[in-house]
């Protein structure tokens, strides 16, 4: 076999000499444009498990660069001037230039060509190898030479970032957080020498353009960011090797071979550096490269199942490297919390620490998390040291009722059951058997199963109160949701005259005193509720039902006041809130489509905006949902997919939250309770 | 699949029949070499007595709905209530262009075909007399999971390996749960097997081919044909741990041994 590598760095260097040991009869020849000792970048990470697949890959350049790391199991969070360190997380950090050194050796030990200062502008120039392993980064020319077969997509993302070294050895992995009149600073820094750390400054860009560092030089931008984080280097420098700005690109390849071209690492993705996975993932695809070709002598056989292996791996990263970068995007939302709790939402950004796994890495870590959690509840403080329940089983106080515990949902042991759609009035079912709240008939059937409740568990019951809109008049969903009713059905009412689908009734617009109507209704069954002693109310402003038709510039083409501005569009579902809340002492939830899932419908950033209002009415708590506006939309049914709504609204409209969306799990409502992304989680499943 | 006799389908379904198998599977394709799918169940229904008839999937918006509905209505009272419908958009925009059927817009349509089926059974116009076929919705977008969720009575998963199958069946019950559908989904995935050497390259050969639209992604299906009695026996295991509840085995060559074959390897397992 004769294969040409493309790329001297860690992943071209480390195929190389793989390839070369199990085949020595193999011609391997590395070509790099750069010099030997050139270096871009500071020190690299490894987990405990890739230091293992590295001993059981070559176990000579293994112990080569045992002798030479630097190891540590702390994580250090410095925000609003504490630390918070988090211990039990192994990781060792090596020079990047080191390793490049023993790799190099190790190439040139097993006779392996090494060609540097060589620029390779065709692939031709190769001749005639039977494999090229394009290991030539994210611009690479293995890659550009066949963009249409690799199909690769480019992302961009919002922040500038720097690489720095700084000539101290920190004893942890550190994250600082720093607020100056230009915006919020952050640091990821990491120590990979007895002597020297990466210091990677990361800023917004509007911070950046702010504080001027769009135009400035290479020792400006160091200037600032030494007095920036002068306090943390403890008066030592920080380093710059061509330091310059820029921006983080993540890359996604369909395919990493085509013909007899291969892409290992950065050339075929990449994983955005919070999660510090990138000469990782480049070495292990070496590794596993390699060990396909010895599997099968077939060369496309072997790639595919280089792919198969390793893409599934590399996507997994890129999911927990999209969430980590995202928190970092946003990460002045959190500025209001506790450390404690900054630095559990911190370690949990990526998902892949959740609460159970720190309370296995970190107890005494989750039991200040825990404490912090039932302290900030009870609103006493003085529970640090003391054992404190897991967040899921802490009491939630709302309007002066308490809500025994975090979940939310039919469960038994639930603190809050949140009942099925009641109607405000028989024109607003959803069907027959909808039950209607407006008079003696349902007021007993509701007392009855309220006091079930009361009677079985310490379970709240909230009352869920809607009118079904234009999505009124079907058949039981056991039959297939939003079939129409073939007989017996009534006319249907919503912001403007448009059918929910091609085979319902078309609403009426609903007129001025047909709302002044419904609000009345709403305020009489929340008369009727109260008398039932329900503990909470959930107004349904969500799925498409009346409200939210108004919500939604999907559904809502109103020329009056109610219709146009997300003002008008709101003023009829407020009008209802604030009614209800009039008639209503007790805790009012609200529940809204945090997103149509439709271009050109409500957002997240609409969601947020909204919830504001609806606190500013007298919303108690958030319930986002999602879809359901129009008939057909884009969904996305993904593990925990209504948290990051829940989160923004939660933190950026300051209103408590109830999240949902394919929560399964106590661990899950554990991890999301104490990162703050929600007061309470529906358990689904 | 290409070559097949009408003696060897029918002796297929015959024998999976008296073996204890409980469905047979069949898929759709329009420009290819391959039985059209309810004419080949109505065939196998004639000479089986049990097993549950299925297609997986079945092209919906190539079809004519009405005609559609009256044939499969037919299948399943011609078996006596056992044919289950799997429908999906498919993934060939070429049986599209062969049929004449505007690709454009096929998954809205699909959804107006889904709930359109259920209108004509429920009301019994066209006949024959039937409250129609269990229906199945396949497709990997959250479009099609909203629209099973919305009309279906479950899930096809289109293939792949078992962890695959598990984050798929989790969003499955998710929008399952989010359009506040009672009870849960069904969910049937599928596999490809073929077993015996000549039939690896063969199997390895009518994939690639099978799958050629889909470009590099042909590759990685072909490697992922099940080609040992371990791959296989470990296949349904993962399968029946992710929640599977129906796991159709896909023949990748024509003959009545590899069904043999398949037939010792699932008789080992317990």
């Amino acid at each position: 076999m004769k294969y040409a590598v493309l790329g001297g760095g860690p992943a071209g260097l480390y195929f190389a000499l793989l390839a070369k040991k199990a085949d020595p009869a193999a011609e391997v020849h590395v070509i790099e444009r750069n010099p030997p000792d050139a270096t871009f970048g500071w020190g690299v990470v490894f987990s405990e498990e890739t230091l293992g697949a590295l001993r059981d890959a070559d176990f000579e350049s293994h112990e080569e660069i045992l002798a030479s790391f630097a190891r540590w199991n702390a994580i250090d969070i410095y925000f609003r001037d504490t630390r918070v360190r988090s211990r039990g997380h192994v990781f060792t950090g090596i020079s990047r230039k080191v390793l490049l050194g023993i790799l190099q050796r190790r190439c040139r030990s097993l006779e392996i060509q090494l060609d540097f200062n060589r620029e390779v502008r065709d692939l031709a120039e190769l001749g005639n190898a039977d494999l090229i392993v394009g290991a030539d980064g994210i611009n690479g020319l293995a890659r550009r030479s066949q963009e249409q077969a690799f199909a690769p997509r480019l992302t961009a993302h919002p922040t500038k970032y720097v690489w720095f070294g700084a000539d101290l050895a920190l004893d942890a992995f550190t994250f600082i957080f720093r607020r100056n009149e230009h915006g919020l600073f952050q640091v990821h820094a990491y120590p990979f020498d007895a002597r020297t750390s990466t210091f990677i400054v990361e800023c917004p860009e509007e911070t950046w353009r702010s504080a001027g560092l769009d135009g400035a030089s290479e020792s400006q931008s160091l200037d600032y960011c030494s007095d920036l984080f002068a306090r943390e280097l403890q008066g030592r420098k920080l380093l710059s090797n061509r330091s310059t700005w820029l921006t983080f690109l993540t890359l996604r390849s369909m395919s990493w071979h085509h013909d007899n071209v291969v892409l290992v690492g950065d050339a075929a993705h990449t994983a955005h550096f919070s999660i510090g996975s990138g000469t990782k993932l480049a070495m292990e695809d070496s590794i596993g490269l390699v060990g396909a070709l010895r599997r099968h002598a077939d060369l496309k056989t072997a790639l595919t199942e280089y792919e198969l292996e390793r893409q599934p791996v590399v996507e997994r990263f890129q999911e927990a490297a999209a969430e980590s970068s995202a928190y970092f995007e946003h990460v002045s939302r959190y500025e209001g919390f506790s450390a404690t709790q900054f630095a559990f939402n911190l370690l949990t950004r990526s998902r892949r620490i959740t609460y159970t796994n720190l309370s296995q890495r970190d107890p005494g870590l989750v039991r200040s998390v825990d404490a912090m959690f039932a302290g900030s509840a009870t609103g006493r403080h003085d529970g640090a040291g003391r054992l404190s329940p897991p967040p899921m089983f802490v009491t939630f106080r709302v309007r002066g009722k308490e809500i025994p515990n975090r979940v939310a949902g039919s469960t038994p042991g639930a603190g809050l059951a949140i009942s099925q759609f009641f109607a405000v009035s028989a024109d607003g079912r959803i069907g027959p058997k909808t039950p209607v709240l407006d008079g003696d008939e349902q007021r007993a059937a509701l007392k009855s199963q309220i006091d079930g409740v009361h009677r079985n568990s310490g379970t709240r019951f909230a009352l869920q109160l809607g009118h079904a809109g234009r999505r009124g008049a079907t058949r039981p969903v056991s039959d297939g949701v939003d079939r129409p009713l073939r007989w017996g059905g009534w006319p249907l009412l919503s912001a403007s005259p448009m059918p929910y689908s091609p085979r319902t009734r078309i609403p009426r617009e609903i007129t001025k005193a047909e709302m002044q109507v419904v609000t009345e209704a709403f305020a009489s069954a929340t008369r009727i509720a109260q008398e039932c002693q329900v503990d909470a109310l959930e107004l349904n402003f969500a799925q498409g039902y009346l409200l939210a038709s108004f919500i939604s510039p999907l559904s809502n083409q109103r020329r009056d006041n109610f219709g146009g501005s997300l003002d008008n569009r709101l003023r009829f579902p407020l009008q209802v809130l604030a009614e209800v809340r009039r008639a209503w002492a007790g805790p009012l939830i609200v529940r809204l489509t945090a997103d149509d899932w439709v271009v050109g419908g409500t957002g997240l950033d609409d969601a947020v905006e909204i919830a504001r209002m609806l606190k500013a009415h007298g919303c108690d708590l958030v319930h986002p949902v999602f879809g359901q506006t129009v008939l057909e939309s884009r969904p996305d049914y993904r593990k925990l997919f209504g948290v990051p709504a829940s989160d923004r609204i939660r933190n950026e409209a300051g209103v408590p939250t109830i999240a949902s969306g394919n929560i399964t799990t106590s661990d899950e409502i554990n991890t999301i309770l104490a990162a703050g992304r929600a007061d309470l989680c529906m358990l689904e499943g | 699949m290409p070559g097949t006799s009408g003696k060897l389908l029918v002796d297929w379904a015959r024998r999976a029949d008296e073996t204890r198998f409980s469905s047979l599977g069949v898929v759709d394709r329009l420009a290819y070499a391959n039985y059209e799918p309810l004419t080949a169940l109505a065939a196998a229904a004639v000479v089986t007595k049990r097993i549950r008839l299925a297609t997986m999937i079945l092209i919906g918006p190539l079809r004519n709905t009405v005609l559609l509905a009256k044939q499969a209505a037919t299948v399943d009272a011609l078996s006596e209530g056992r044919l289950t419908l799997g429908l999906a958009v498919g993934a060939r925009v070429q049986d599209y262009e062969v049929a004449g059927v505007d690709a454009r817009g096929r998954g809205r349509r699909f959804g107006e075909q889904l709930e359109l089926l259920r209108d004509i059974w429920e009301e019994g116009r066209i006949g024959p007399k039937h409250r129609g076929p269990q229906i199945l919705v396949g497709g990997s977008s959250g479009e099609a999971l909203a629209r099973m969720a919305r009309y279906a009575d479950g899930y096809m998963h289109g293939g792949g390996p078992a962890r695959a199958f598990a984050a798929t069946a989790s969003k499955v019950q998710a929008a399952w749960r989010d359009l506040g559908r009672p009870g849960k989904p069904a969910l049937w995935g599928m596999g490809y097997f073929a077993l015996g050497d000549e039939a690896v390259r063969l199997g390895a050969d009518y994939l690639r081919h099978y799958y050629a639209f889909t470009g590099p992604f042909a590759e990685k299906i072909t490697a992922g044909n099940l080609i040992t009695p371990g791959t296989i026996v470990d296949f349904i295991r993962g399968y029946e741990d992710a929640g599977c509840d129906e796991l159709v085995l896909f023949p990748t060559v024509a003959g009545i041994d590899q069904l043999n074959r398949l037939i010792d390897v699932v008789h080992a397992i317990r």
